[in-house]
Formats: C-alpha cells, sequence, structure tokens
C-alpha cells in the first residue's frame, strides 16, 4: 500500500515534466511573440527587451533556463502583465478558483449522492424516471448553455418566492460573497450532480441485489441501516475513483463559468495568456491545473485502494 | 480396398465441414441478430435513432430546406424574432419565412443552425473515428502483446491520461490558427486514450480463450490475430463508446468555439452559435435557444442510443 502510493508519487514528477515539456515548445511553436502586438520600437530596445526575458537565445537553452528557475520554484515574470511575477498573479486568482471549485465540488457530492440514493432505493418508479431523466438533462447541456439561462431567470427577470425577491447578482465576486457565488457554483456543480447521481444509483441498485445486502434484510435490520452502513460501503466506491476525473472536469468548467461571470480566478489568465503569447503565465496555470488534476488523480486512487480490500497493487 | 471410400470420405468431411461452418457463422452472426432485436425493442434508442437521422438529414439537405444562405446577410432584418414568436414586444419581427428568426447580422438563423450541425456533426463523427482506430489498434496492440510493452505502452497512457487535455487543445487551436483539421485530429488525439483502455481491458480477457490458442497454434501471426481474432471480439463495449465519444466530442467542440478558437465566421457550428445567442439573451432569446435546443436534443440521441446499446450487447448487465 504505501509502496504503491510512493511509487505513484514518483510517477507524478516525470508526467508533469512531460506536462511542461509539451506545453513549453507548443507555445513557442505558434508564430508570433509577446511584444509583437505592440508598437514599433527601435530595434536595440526591441533586442535588450528580448535579452531581459532571455528570449534572443536558442529555443532549447531557454527550455533549461525556464526548468532551471522553475526547480526553484519560480515561474518567472509574466511577459504582459508588467511587473507581476507569474506566482504573483497565480497567488492573486488560485483562491478565487479554488473557492469556487471547492464549493462546487461539495454541493455536487452532497447532492449527487442525495439524488442517486433516492433514486436507487425507488428502482424503475416515477421518482427514479424522473430523477435519471433529470440527471441525463444536467449532463447533455454544457455550463455555457445553463449559465446565460440561470443569469435570465435568476438575475435579469428576478424571481419573486412567497412575496421574497431573490434574485441573484450575475456577475462579479465581491469578495467571494454567498449571493454572488450560488449561481456560478450551480452552474459548475449541475454537470457533476447529474454524473454522481447517475454513477451512485447504478452502483447502488447493483449492490442491492447482491448477496450480503440479502442476509442483511433477512437478518432484520432496518432498512436505513442496511442502506447506509452495509449498502453504501460498496457502492460509493465508483465514485472515489471518479472524482479525480471530476476535478478535472471542475476546473475545465470554472474556465467558462469564470470568464461568464467575471470571476477573477486563473481561469482568464489561460486563454489570454496564450492569446497573448505570454508564455510564462500560460505555462504557470498549465502547472498549476496539471499539478491540481494529477495529485487529485493520485489521491483518488491510494484513497480507493485504502478503501476497497479487494484492491491489491503489490505485485 | 477400392480408390473409392476416401474419395467419398473427404466429400463428406468437406460437406460436414461447410455444414459445420454454416452453423458456426450463423451462430456468430446471431449475436449480432439478437443485440439489433433487443435494441430496437428499446423504445428510447429507437426514438433517438430517428430524431438523429432527421436532424443528420436536415444538415446534410440544408441549402434546399431553406430559401435562404447561411451568409447571405440582411441589414433590414438584425436579430428579429420569428414570425411565430409569442412575445410581441420583440425589437422587430423577421416574418414568417424566417423560422427561427435572424441573427445580429440579419441572416437566417434556421439555416445557420443546420450549418452548424454540419460542422458539429461532421467534427463529433471524424474526431471518434481518429480515437476510435487508434485506441483500438493501440489498445489491442499492448493487451495482446503484454509484458514490458504493455507496460510502458499503459504508463504512456496514464501520462496522457492526467493532461488537463482542454488546455493542450486550447494551446493547439492558439498555435495553428484555428485550422479546422486541426481541431478534428487535436480532439481525437486526446479521446482515443479511455478507447485504449478499454480494448486493452476486453483483450486480456480474451487473450487466453480457445479459439485465440487455436489461431495461435494453426501459425497464424501475431498482426493477423489481432486484426482478425481480437478486435472483432472486442467490438461490442467499443461500439457502446463510441456512440458516447460523440457527444463528448461535439461538446468539446463547441467548448473550445464558446472560448472563441473554434471555427471562424461565416462557418459556424453549435458552439459558435450558442456563444453568440449567449451575449444577447436578453433582447433575442432565440439566438441562444434554437443551437442550444438543437444541440441538447443531439446529445441526448447519442446518450439514448448509448444505453441502448448497452443493454442490447451485454443483456446480463440490465
Amino acid at each position: 500500500m504505501l509502496s504503491y502510493a510512493i511509487r505513484r508519487t514518483l510517477v507524478a514528477l516525470p508526467t508533469l515534466l512531460v506536462i511542461v515539456t509539451a506545453a513549453f515548445f507548443m507555445m513557442r511553436i505558434a508564430p508570433g511573440g509577446p511584444f509583437d502586438s505592440q508598437r514599433h520600437l527601435p530595434p536595440e530596445i526591441e533586442r535588450n527587451i528580448e535579452a531581459s526575458y532571455s528570449l534572443d537565445k536558442p529555443l532549447y537553452e531557454q527550455y533549461f533556463i525556464y526548468i532551471d528557475r522553475l526547480a526553484h520554484g519560480d515561474l518567472g515574470p509574466s511577459f504582459k502583465t508588467r511587473d507581476f511575477t507569474v506566482t504573483q498573479l497565480i497567488a492573486d486568482g488560485l483562491p478565487v478558483s479554488l473557492k469556487l471549485g471547492l464549493s462546487a465540488m461539495v454541493a455536487a457530492i452532497l447532492i449527487g449522492i442525495a439524488l442517486g440514493t433516492v433514486a436507487a432505493l425507488n428502482q424503475n418508479h416515477l421518482i427514479d424516471h424522473v430523477t435519471m431523466s433529470a440527471a441525463m438533462v444536467g449532463i447533455t447541456i454544457p455550463t455555457f448553455v445553463t449559465a446565460p439561462i440561470l443569469t435570465l431567470v435568476f438575475g435579469v427577470y428576478g424571481v419573486r418566492l412567497f412575496g421574497y425577491d431573490i434574485s441573484l447578482p450575475v456577475g462579479g465576486w465581491n469578495g467571494g460573497a454567498v449571493p454572488n457565488m450560488v449561481l456560478p457554483v450551480l452552474v459548475l456543480a449541475l454537470p457533476q450532480i447529474a454524473v454522481i447521481a447517475r454513477l451512485l444509483r447504478g452502483s447502488l441498485v447493483e449492490v442491492l441485489h447482491s448477496n450480503y445486502i440479502r442476509t442483511a434484510r433477512a437478518k432484520g435490520l432496518p432498512s436505513h441501516i442496511i442502506v447506509f452502513r452495509h449498502a453504501f460501503r460498496a457502492a460509493l466506491l465508483p465514485l472515489v475513483s471518479y472524482l479525480g476525473p471530476a476535478v478535472a472536469g471542475l476546473l475545465t468548467g470554472s474556465l467558462i463559468v469564470e470568464n461568464i461571470f467575471g470571476i477573477p480566478g486563473i481561469g482568464r489568465y489561460f486563454v489570454d495568456g496564450a492569446l497573448n503569447r505570454d508564455y510564462t503565465l500560460v505555462l504557470g496555470v498549465v502547472i498549476c491545473y496539471a499539478a491540481f488534476v494529477i495529485f487529485l488523480n493520485l489521491a483518488a486512487d491510494i484513497l480507493y485502494a485504502a478503501l476497497d480490500p479487494r484492491v491489491r497493487y503489490e505485485q | 480396398m477400392s480408390l473409392a471410400p476416401p474419395l467419398v470420405d473427404r466429400a463428406a468431411d468437406r460437406a460436414e465441414t461447410e455444414m459445420m461452418e454454416r452453423v458456426l457463422d450463423l451462430k456468430g452472426r446471431s449475436l449480432w441478430i439478437d443485440a439489433r432485436r433487443r435494441l430496437m425493442r428499446n423504445r428510447a434508442a429507437v426514438v433517438s435513432m430517428v430524431i438523429l437521422g432527421t436532424i443528420a438529414f436536415m444538415a446534410v439537405f440544408a441549402p434546399i430546406l431553406s430559401p435562404y444562405s447561411f451568409k447571405q446577410t440582411d441589414y433590414d432584418l438584425i436579430s428579429c424574432a420569428p414570425g411565430w414568436w409569442p412575445d410581441k414586444t420583440v425589437m422587430c419581427n423577421a416574418g414568417g419565412a424566417h423560422w427561427f428568426g435572424t441573427d445580429n447580422l440579419g441572416r437566417d438563423l434556421f439555416v445557420r443552425v443546420l450549418y452548424g450541425a454540419r460542422v458539429s456533426l461532421a467534427v463529433g463523427i471524424i474526431a471518434t473515428l481518429v480515437s476510435l482506430i487508434v485506441g483500438v489498434v493501440y489498445g489491442a496492440v499492448a493487451g495482446f502483446i503484454g509484458g514490458r510493452l504493455d507496460e510502458l505502452m499503459m504508463r504512456f497512457v496514464d501520462i496522457l491520461y492526467s493532461l488537463p487535455y482542454i488546455f493542450l487543445v486550447i494551446i493547439l487551436m492558439v498555435v495553428f490558427h484555428r485550422n479546422f483539421f486541426l481541431l478534428f485530429v487535436a480532439i481525437g488525439a486526446v479521446e482515443w486514450l479511455t478507447m485504449a483502455r478499454i480494448v486493452r481491458g476486453q483483450t486480456l480477457s480474451i487473450k487466453y480463450k480457445e479459439y485465440i490458442e487455436a489461431a495461435r497454434a494453426a501459425g497464424v501471426d501475431t498482426f493477423d490475430t489481432i486484426v482478425r481474432h481480437i478486435i472483432p471480439n472486442v467490438l461490442g463495449p467499443v461500439i457502446v463508446y463510441v456512440t458516447l465519444t460523440v457527444p463528448a466530442v461535439i461538446l468539446a467542440e463547441s467548448f473550445i468555439s464558446f472560448l472563441g478558437l473554434g471555427i471562424q465566421d461565416p462557418l459556424t457550428s453549435w458552439g459558435v452559435l450558442i456563444s453568440d445567442g449567449s451575449k444577447q439573451i436578453e433582447t433575442a432569446p432565440w439566438l441562444l435557444i434554437f443551437p442550444a435546443l438543437f444541440m441538447a436534443v443531439t446529445l441526448f440521441c447519442f446518450n439514448f442510443i448509448g444505453d441502448g446499446l448497452r443493454d442490447a450487447l451485454d443483456p446480463k448487465d440490465r
């Protein structure tokens, strides 16, 4: 178990290196550079600027300079946002993205598990069909459709419920105030809720038909104990291995959601940076995202191995 | 002892083999016939196929179905509602012939949605084919040959798996200036990973079956064994996964288009239309509603067909 965890952690580093390398060279193959769009500078000044960012050196040398810096924990200066290092920019945006993403994850897990359980316990009844159809809708409608629709309903038209105005702000972050978070979190969580509900329903239905559950019923245990203590242990396992990819989904989704709701996370850096050829910023964000995905995949796998005694990784 | 019996024997032998072949052949086919019968009994899947077929048909014959061209602008009808739009307070009304209204350049939305369908479906199908071919061959080779090579190949897949791939697609699109062909390749090149894993798993499970051993014993080489015996026998799960890959690819394409990195005007895709529509949702909601509806229905259908196929091909898993 421990050796498996160590081995997986060791594989994570080369993986990250592959990602950095791929992203580095792909960005550089792109025509154009970070200083193209500005007004023409005298060639000497241009050369000075390039030299100060070591853009005048051959590409492979730049690569080693970058990797060397990276190994020392330095993501370099941003090419476009003057006077800021990439580390500063990411430190600005990351807490916002994290707060958004984690809230969505928690909401998705709680609501998804609740819906999936309800559907599984009422298998093939009306409530099951309704929940699963709703989940299908949640999976097929992309975030960039739900976001404007919810914006329209809750923000522009404004909804009144029992005489209370429950309209919500449709943009901005406002330091992470709760009303500002509701819509983005909801939009981000909806597809995940749907997937989790479907996954859990499937595995719970299967588990509920297994022999040890029948034994538990025969013993006369109350059904809530059967479901929550006996069935859940086995049924939640597929969810654990889904959590890794789910985080990746949340991260990519947040790219869109941050864009639509004007949230100052790190998603906006990525597209803007890629379009502006802000090499260091793009690489910084890619590293940041990749590290999260790799780490959470790893955590999910290890958790899975720890939870399921049938899985043995030693060989 | 005459010469006749061996001759007769050989003829009888051949007849018997032929009969056996026919019987075996029938048996081999009946799995698929069974599966088709089960699929046809699944109402949701059948309805989905009909709807999908209709959308595809309309996309192919888009130029015939409407009097308007997808790039013909009309500056008298900017963002106008369709004739039947219930809310009569809209800025202007495009009249009866613009079934879905007009966009912000006065182009007919109905035709544009169908042209968007062409692009989105084409991307979906071609990228899926790319992922299908790469994934099946890769997975089958890794699973069948096994050992070091398998370990190496699957480690490579693991590494690619942990790439935040949408970011690489975005970088690619930025780098190569929204090259349409590259969009197919880029999306397909990342979608093959799951396919490879599925095929490898299936291959491992049939690798030691008798008919594979028989093929080996008969001297069939590795390549032929993989192509003739392994791949046809792992197709079931692959087909199911294909129907789920197409909607995933359509979503990925629209995602990229939404960020403004997809296909360029005047050509369009559902992602581009939805992106444009969401900017005008307050004044002209039909610009979002119709493309979103078409896309959602299409994705729905693919998912239902996938579910139906899974039930049909793997009846024990109901």
